[in-house]
């Protein structure tokens, strides 16, 4: 039964999910609106989930003092700061948590983190531009006329190279981005019914 | 300046009969709809010299002779608007009832002096349209313009089962090979060899995203693998929905392989459902663990090149796979082994080597041959101007 039972529910489940798209009338969306309530509000509550395993996992390796110990008391400390001084002072602008832990702390953080996404580019284009085969030359052709296309010069060198880097992007490219699209997309549906069906079971775990 | 005011309100007398009831309003059901909505069009509101549309609304009632009530303001270019009672609200529109549909203009003399556009906001006038209706919003119980959807879903799906019947019978189907997912030993292995943790990141979404579904099925069997070399399998999560999910798929690939020991706990770790803070987070696993392998295998935004090339620079085997065609560049630069779209859904089947799971990724490969038949027969057609065959195909 315990396969059995959450079987059902998904079958039950995802061909109502199906069934609603078809059927427009607010009988039908009504409960299907409903359904992904439900699965909010379940995700909402899966908040405390992540925060219990984030606290254990920590907690563990701090206290048992295993390798960089420190750090995972660094997570703890800042876990209970932000969400004490959420919980206590709120959310609002002019509060604890929003001036100093969000906007002082965390905004500049992350903004640092995306900030190094210009020199993995940097030194990601550089690999990929080293060219050892005939894809890695139409490659790095084609990225060199894309890149002089786009600056000033590219319209100096030749007055239409903005229109024929404009059609390199939405030719070729396109028509490479659909053709990915649309396999991605079959395969997604595939294994939708895989699951919705019982053909995929391993998401039922090892148990009987 | 008596003068003036004696002109303008003689022009808004003017056009308060000149334009009332002329507005040509049409109020229509919207069709194959949740029976809420009710479309209105009308011809563009006159503006003569020196007026002004102060204000243009909707208003609607239950009765021809009212009360109306204002349903929203408009712009005075504005020729059509949905009536759309989806939300719910106690003044929303509601379905099967009859209702009656009225514009409202106000009116206001405007005084051009230099650059600037005086308006006379004190002397207006309001010109009402003609009143439409009545009208209903009809709930529709089928759309047929989607009934080519499940058409095409029960053709995959009967070429699926089909397939899937013959590869359990036991005929053998032809898989190419994947580069990606054979690699996927020789990860594992080398894991092994060094002592070192798999890594396996499953994306940044939650579990209502197909991508991080097939993503879990993924990790199932790789923890399998991962338990029979007896290899340590490190699991970082965005989203705390993932985390019962992942530990469940990483408990089973361990009693799949008959080493439930082989489970770790600890390793499955919620970071943070802040982007760049799991990003943060990943990153210091990876330059303080040193995984031999990384698997990157899921929905991945602007981390993706973030993570693939710390992990590059740790010297790990990497192994990625996404249909976020975005991200698919930077996987491809920095990663070893890419799995494009498809081969990413396919990855599941193609591990576990299950025929049942075989058979679905050949009745995948005919519903793509049909696409790519109707694709083909679509654009000739359409370059002939017969739009007959691709108008099958419109959804609504």
């Amino acid at each position: 039964m315990k396969r059995e039972i959450p079987l059902a529910i998904l079958l039950i489940t995802g061909l109502f999910m199906i069934f609603q798209y078809f059927v427009p009338h607010y009988a039908i969306s009504d409960i299907a609106s409903k359904i992904q309530q439900w699965a909010i509000i379940i995700t909402s509550g899966a908040a405390l989930l992540g925060i219990a395993n984030l606290l254990r996992v920590s907690l563990d390796q701090a206290i048992a003092r295993k390798q960089d110990w420190m750090y995972k008391w660094v997570v703890i400390v800042s876990l209970v700061v932000t969400g004490v001084s959420g919980i206590v002072g709120g959310i609002e602008p002019g509060t604890f948590f929003n001036d100093m832990i969000y906007f002082h702390m965390y905004t500049p953080m992350a903004s640092t983190m995306y900030a190094t996404l210009a020199f993995f580019i940097a030194s990601a284009a550089f690999r990929a531009f080293r060219v050892r085969s005939w894809q890695a030359w139409l490659l790095a052709c084609t990225a060199l006329l894309v890149m002089l296309g786009r600056i000033p010069f590219g319209k100096m060198i030749w007055g239409d190279f903005p229109q024929f880097v404009d059609w390199i992007m939405n030719v070729p490219n396109t028509v490479a981005q659909r053709a990915i699209l649309i396999g991605a997309a079959l395969g997604a549906v595939a294994t939708g019914l895989k699951m919705i069906f019982g053909i995929e079971r391993s998401w039922l775990g090892g148990g009987d | 300046m008596f003068q003036r005011i004696l002109i303008a309100l003689l022009l808004i007398f003017l056009v308060s009969v000149s334009y009332s009831r002329d507005l040509g309003l049409i109020a229509r059901d919207v069709p194959n709809d949740a029976g809420f909505a009710i479309r209105l069009n009308w011809q563009p509101i006159p503006i003569p010299p020196n007026i002004h549309i102060h204000r243009f609304y909707l208003e609607r009632g239950v009765q021809p002779e009212g009360p109306f009530q204002k349903v929203t303001d408009l712009k005075s270019d504005d020729t059509s608007y949905v009536d759309d009672g989806s939300n719910r609200n106690p003044n929303s529109l509601k379905p099967n009832t009859n209702v009656w549909y009225r514009l409202k203009i106000e009116y206001a003399m405007a005084f051009r002096q230099g650059d600037s556009l005086l308006v006379d906001t004190l002397n207006r006038v309001i010109v009402s349209s003609e009143t439409v209706g009545p009208v209903q919003a009809k709930p529709s119980w089928v759309n047929p313009k989607r009934l080519i959807v499940i058409f095409l879903i029960t053709i995959y799906f009967l070429l699926i089962l089909f397939f899937t019947r013959r590869a359990r019978k036991g005929l053998s189907l032809f898989v190419r090979k994947i580069a990606g997912l054979s690699a996927l030993d020789e990860a594992i292995g080398r894991a092994t060899e060094m002592g070192k943790p798999v890594l396996y990141c499953p994306g940044s979404q939650g579990v209502d995203n197909i991508q991080t579904i097939a993503s879990m099925i993924i990790l199932t069997e790789v923890s399998r693998r991962t338990a029979e070399y007896d290899v340590p399998i490190i699991v970082p999560l965005m989203s705390a929905f993932v985390v019962p999910v992942a530990e469940e798929a990483v408990r089973s690939g361990a009693l799949n392989a008959g080493r439930p020991d082989a489970f770790q706990p600890d390793n499955i770790r919620f970071l943070s459902e802040e982007q760049f803070a799991y990003t943060a987070g990943v990153s210091g696993i990876m330059l303080r663990e040193r995984p031999a392998a990384n698997l990157f295998m899921g929905a991945f935004f602007a981390e993706s090149l973030i993570l693939s090339e710390v992990g590059f620079s740790t010297g790990a085997i990497q192994i990625a796979g996404t249909s976020n065609v975005h991200q698919l560049p930077f996987f491809v630069v920095a990663c070893d082994y890419t799995l494009i779209g498809e081969e990413y859904f396919a990855a599941s089947s193609y591990i576990s080597k299950d025929p049942g799971l075989l058979g679905t990724l050949k009745g995948t490969d005919w519903i793509k041959i049909f696409t790519i038949a109707v694709i083909v027969i679509g654009a000739i057609l359409e370059t002939f101007g017969l739009t007959g065959f691709t108008k099958l195909f419109e959804i609504q």
